[in-house]
């Protein structure tokens, strides 16, 4: 049993410091990604506008991305 | 939390076609923009516009600073309103300041936010640190807000209560392959104080009235935390657009569960012009003391006839075009764009009746609601 929990710990261990020495996704790959139409915010005025009346008409909250603190709109 | 812009000389680069090292999650800060935007909401009686001004500098290579000033002009008429009070127009401005500190892979953002209206004012000031992780293909980000709100009745001037709201939220960034992009948050918020609206009412059946119903004023509990939890996707397609998919579920203490769902398209159309497409489907329960229609006068300890608390769906279908300007000859700006975004949103209430309709009393028909939702803005990047 402890070495199953031992070859376990350390395959984690292993996975994680892989992780952290080898990003999958290289520097030079990711132009694709760096392209203004990936972004999750290109427009944080308008987004920030849209969750405002998403909020001022449903009851759910929280958790919508961009700028969190609070909207005033109770 | 802050969402990791793309610095505008990296947009540059690529379309040019030139694939370099290009931070995509890596600590940096918002680029410097400023935005000038008019807004519009017209729909169930209710009319919402005004400006909204977000300005963004930084200072040095580690400092970055926004202010927006924010104003809501309402003039409503709402299916509440028409039914239980007189029409009433009110203004909201909202102002609010933030700072964003780089250091090494970590961000800091500390923002404030007060918002003010005749009978309500909220003030929030919001925390949040993020790091960089493996390679800067994850980020982490951890947020914390605290709310405090005043909340007043006009025209009565004994009336007087507060709010507090503690927010506590994790995000976590990922590149999941050089094509997509994945975001999970999740937030908790727990609020405090008077939560129902002073001047709302709630329906019960009443025999001695000519309508067969009156009203008495709404009582929410005092205690309210909500959870939400959110996945997002973006995909680069293999010719120049992008997809994205969101999914939140969201429940909380007073019994609403909530899952919302969008989808969206955003292709640019040579060097100028950006277009975005996008579809959203919401729907939520009642919370557990909502009614149209009690049974008799206080029947229980607490009462809501909130359309916003009732059972329902909604659909929004949004479009949006941005058109960006360009000119050697700029000396103070870099870029501008113009942009148009357009809503229709949909509400269609499943336990909420339209009261304004004669009918036998609890026999009225569904309340639905339709809106158009605009903004209109111009963004210059310097």
């Amino acid at each position: 049993m402890q070495a199953i929990t031992l070859s376990a710990v350390l395959l984690v261990l292993t996975s994680l410091a892989g992780c952290a020495v080898e990003p999958w996704v290289k520097p030079y790959e990711r132009a694709k990604l760096a392209d203004p139409i990936m972004s999750f915010s290109r427009n944080p005025v308008a987004d920030s506008y849209l969750h405002h009346v998403y909020q001022a008409r449903e009851a759910a909250r929280g958790a919508e991305g961009g700028q969190g603190g609070g909207c005033g709109c109770n | 939390m802050d969402v990791i812009e793309i610095k505008r000389t990296n947009r540059l680069l690529l379309i040019g076609s030139v694939a370099v090292a290009l931070p995509v999650l890596a600590a940096q800060l918002p680029e410097e923009r400023a935005d000038a935007m008019y807004h519009l909401y017209d729909g169930g009686g209710v009319t919402v516009s005004g400006p909204s001004i977000l300005v963004r500098k930084q200072f040095g290579e580690s400092l970055s600073a926004s202010a927006n000033y924010y104003v809501d002009a309402i003039s409503s008429a709402s299916i509440d309103v028409v039914t239980t009070a007189s029409p009433y127009t009110e203004n909201r401005t909202e102002i609010s300041a933030s700072v964003d500190y780089l250091y090494g892979n970590s961000q800091m953002n500390l923002g404030y936010t007060n918002s003010e209206e005749s009978d309500y004012s909220a003030d929030t000031v919001h925390f949040s640190i993020g790091q960089d992780l493996f390679g800067d293909l994850t980020n982490v980000t951890l947020g914390y807000s605290r709310g405090s709100d005043e909340v007043r009745r006009n025209g009565d001037s004994d009336f007087n209560d507060e709010v507090t709201r503690n927010s506590f939220s994790l995000a976590l960034n990922q590149v999941v392959t050089a094509n997509t992009l994945f975001a999970l948050s999740w937030e908790t918020i727990a609020d405090e104080g008077f939560l129902n609206n002073p001047y709302r009412s709630v329906r019960y059946l009443d025999a001695s009235s000519l309508t067969g119903y009156s009203f008495e004023s709404e009582v929410y509990p005092r205690t309210r935390t909500s959870n939400a939890l959110s996945a997002r996707l973006r995909y680069h397609l293999p010719y120049r657009a992008a997809i994205s998919g969101e999914y939140r579920y969201f429940s909380d203490t007073w019994g609403i569960s909530a899952h919302n769902t969008e989808l969206g398209y955003t292709h640019p159309l040579g060097d100028n012009w950006t277009f975005d497409l996008s579809y959203r489907y919401y729907t939520q329960n009642a919370a557990d003391f909502y009614s149209d229609l009690f049974p008799r006068v206080q029947s229980q300890n607490y009462l809501a006839r909130d359309k916003e608390l009732s059972s329902y769906s909604s659909h929004s279908l949004g479009f949006g075009m941005s058109y960006k300007l360009q000119r050697e000859s700029w000396k103070l700006l870099d870029s501008a764009s113009l942009n148009l975004a357009y809503n229709y949103l949909y509400f269609n209430y499943r336990d909420f009746r339209d009261i304004s309709q004669s009918e036998a009393v609890g026999q009225e028909p569904l309340y639905e609601l339709s809106a158009n939702v605009m903004r209109l803005y111009l963004s210059v990047y310097y």
